[in-house]
């Protein structure tokens, strides 16, 4: 009986401990989270919610810069959140719930998985919240009140008429180094190169064309890479093994456009292949200038934003909300212009890039 | 009403029994935390402690909160299973595909959705116990296995327009304001059973049994393979479950559902107190832990916090959560 209490003694003191520990611990936390939580809102605060697919993408870095600056500047709120992982649906639903409670008038949100989180959105919007697409739209359409992005087929024919000008009168031996399948960025870009390069008829709609990419003979090699420089190089390797032919090559991507680009060079092909990409991105626009990349269609994040934000401090003004898609612009990129092409170069670039 | 068991050893150590008469003091830390977090953010914002708030909550924590009773399981057996997350995603994912591209009646659809995960996790424990393979390796190569299906099956392609009966666990009920989900109903069902069978049978106490030392559990008489392979495959059981409340809360099949949930089970799971060395630690105790995260993630959000710092204090916790464990053991060493 005697070590029975001893032991009973010894194991209240450890959880005493254990509890002591944990206090601490939370205690020491709430200065903490004070000192990074903004001031509560008033009721008749505007918010603003911003959702993007992940935190460390240089696009949305961009996109939620663009959105505090243009919050900041209407005495708005902003509230942040996004997923784990590219198509984290579970997270965006979420945050769209959380925001709706926390009293946002709006919420402006790059979709990870187009069709899983249009439930989500519906309940928003029930709840009287305008919902804002940005970037990517949603499937249907119309399950936002309205779309601000890049007109991603836009994109993709901007640097396939370019790639076209540039090989002239070459048969063109094309590989494209993509990004997921049925992801629909991917395919409109996809789809977009060859109806500029008129490898595939232009009349391939982008509505037609949202989830199959467009197959050619003259595409010899398309491979999946995600957007992700590593995995382009290991794709690029790949394509150049079962055709080395290749003379140009179409990238998601500036990141994937850079891993074709190291893959190309430790073939020795670096010179004689074209490639062209997507984004305008700022490092892309320098591998751009450095040479690497021929030419590339720049899109606009910290604009889809600010006309987000914009759009939701106006509606919760006056109630008047947007509708429909708005094309927030695309500029082809090149030090090398074509005729009949119009481009800006890499001057311009990189005055109007992001990341 | 205790993690312990005595069978097997050969000394009597009176700590063990002890425990037992203590194990409810076990969960405390966590609980607290739980609160004190709760009271914090209630000062900071009204919208926090209202019933549709900590309603939702508690929904968003309902598939990780029934992916972490088969991981809690598990776990006390010694084990570790990473293949939670994608063998749901599959498992749903069959559900949705079934019913909606292949026009199969709803019920057999869930059935078979739920057989699936069923399957892999007897997979797992047969893995386990037939080559004495460690689970951490065994489940790591079914999370590919399961995530690799998923996608093939599914094409990539997230499945819409799911018949009612799929998303019955999305829907809801009202009680005054708050409405609540049938899900959460269910989840906190599965955690009393769970916690019964644990604590009141004998299969239940086998289970720490094999946990605490399993080759004194197969001295004593306990048949550990079987048990072994029975507790995958209730896990597994349970991981078909949450696919059925993961498709009830979006409204649709998604092949890249639960990437992240092996991981976030497992935080759940450590968080409520249950030590990673197996045979130690409470069903409840999860639960707590799954609500610590699904508070930290909503509260932040309603101050305006980035979601970031959710993650961050999860990392903190969890750290904290194991030293705590630690500290614990060595005080009864």
């Amino acid at each position: 009986m005697h070590s029975r209490f001893e032991s009973l003694c010894r194991y209240r003191i450890a959880s005493a401990g254990r509890v002591t520990v944990l206090l601490a611990l939370m205690l020491g936390l709430l200065p903490f989270l004070s000192a990074v939580s903004q001031p509560a809102a008033a009721q008749d605060e505007i918010i603003v919610g911003l959702i993007t697919k992940t935190e460390s993408n240089p696009f949305f870095v961009k996109m939620k810069e663009g959105a505090q600056a243009a919050a900041d500047a209407a005495g708005a709120q902003l509230l942040t959140a996004s997923g784990q992982f590219d198509a984290d649906n579970a997270s965006q639903v979420a945050a769209i719930e959380n925001m709706v409670t926390a009293g946002a008038q709006g919420i402006l949100i790059t979709p990870g998985d187009t069709k899983a989180i249009v439930p989500a959105i519906e309940k928003a919007r029930e709840a009287g919240v305008l919902v804002i697409a940005l970037d990517t739209p949603t499937e249907p359409m119309d399950a936002t009140d309205a779309l601000f992005a890049t007109d991603n087929f836009k994109a993709g024919l901007l640097i396939g008429q370019y790639a076209k000008s540039a090989m002239g009168d070459t048969e063109p031996i094309i590989a494209t180094i993509d990004g997921s399948t049925g992801v629909s960025v991917s395919v409109l870009r996809h789809n977009g190169f060859l109806a500029g390069y008129a490898v595939v008829d232009a009349a391939a709609t982008p509505e037609a064309s949202l989830s199959t990419f467009a197959e050619d003979a003259r595409v010899v090699c398309s491979q999946d890479a995600d957007g992700d420089q590593a995995k382009s190089q290991t794709a690029m390797e790949n394509c150049l093994q079962a055709n080395g032919d290749i003379n140009v090559v179409y990238t998601i991507n500036e990141p994937a456009a850079r891993g074709a680009y190291t893959a190309l060079k430790a073939a020795g092909r670096e010179n004689d292949v074209l490639i062209v990409s997507v984004d305008g991105g700022c490092a892309g626009v320098e591998a751009l200038k450095a040479g690497e990349i021929a030419a590339t269609s720049q899109q606009y994040p910290l604009k889809m934003a600010q006309m987000g934000v914009d759009a939701v401090v106006e509606f919760a003004k006056t109630g008047a909300a947007p509708s429909g898609y708005t094309d927030t612009g695309v500029t082809l990129i090149t030090d090398k212009p074509q005729q009949g092409v119009e481009s800006e170069d890499s001057v311009f670039g990189l005055e109007n890039c992001w990341g | 009403m205790g993690d312990a068991v005595s069978m097997g050893r050969s000394s009597p150590r009176t700590g063990r029994n002890l425990r037992a008469v203590i194990a409810p003091l076990t969960s405390l830390g966590p609980l607290i935390a739980l609160i004190l977090a709760c009271a914090y953010f209630a000062t900071q914002t009204d919208r926090f402690l209202t019933g549709p708030n900590l309603s939702l909550v508690i929904q968003q924590s309902m598939v990780v909160g029934v992916l972490a009773i088969g991981q809690t399981l598990i776990i006390l057996t010694a084990g570790i299973d990473l293949s939670c997350g994608a063998v749901m995603a599959l498992s749903g994912i069959v559900m949705a595909r079934l019913a909606v591209v292949s026009g199969v009646n709803s019920y057999l659809a869930i059935l078979l959705g739920i057989l699936v995960a069923v399957a892999f996790g007897l997979l797992n424990g047969a893995l386990i116990t037939k080559f004495d393979l460690p689970p951490f390796i065994v489940t790591l190569g079914t999370l590919n296995i399961a995530f690799a299906i998923t996608h093939i099956y599914s094409q990539n392609q997230t499945v819409t327009n799911v018949p009612a009966v799929l998303t019955f666990f999305g829907n809801t009920f009202r009680v005054g304001l708050t409405s609540i989900t049938y899900g959460t109903v269910l989840m906190f069902l599965l955690y009393v059973i769970t916690g019964f069978i644990l604590q009141q049978t004998a299969a239940g106490r086998h289970v720490y049994a094999v946990g605490n030392n399993p080759e004194a559990a197969r001295l004593s008489g306990i048949n550990t393979t079987q048990l072994l392979i029975a507790v995958y495959a209730l896990a597994g059981l349970l991981y078909g479950v949450a696919a059925w409340l993961s498709v009830g809360r979006t409204g649709a099949g998604d092949p890249n559902a639960g990437q992240t949930d092996n991981l976030a089970s497992i935080t759940a799971v450590v968080l409520g107190g249950t030590s990673l060395f197996g045979g130690r630690g409470r069903i409840m105790g999860t639960l707590v832990g799954v609500l610590i995260v699904g508070v930290f993630r909503n509260g932040l959000q309603l101050i305006g916090v980035e979601s970031v710092f959710q993650v961050l204090i999860t990392g903190i916790l969890v750290i904290l959560a194991v030293v705590v464990d630690q500290f614990a053991r060595r005080r009864q060493q």
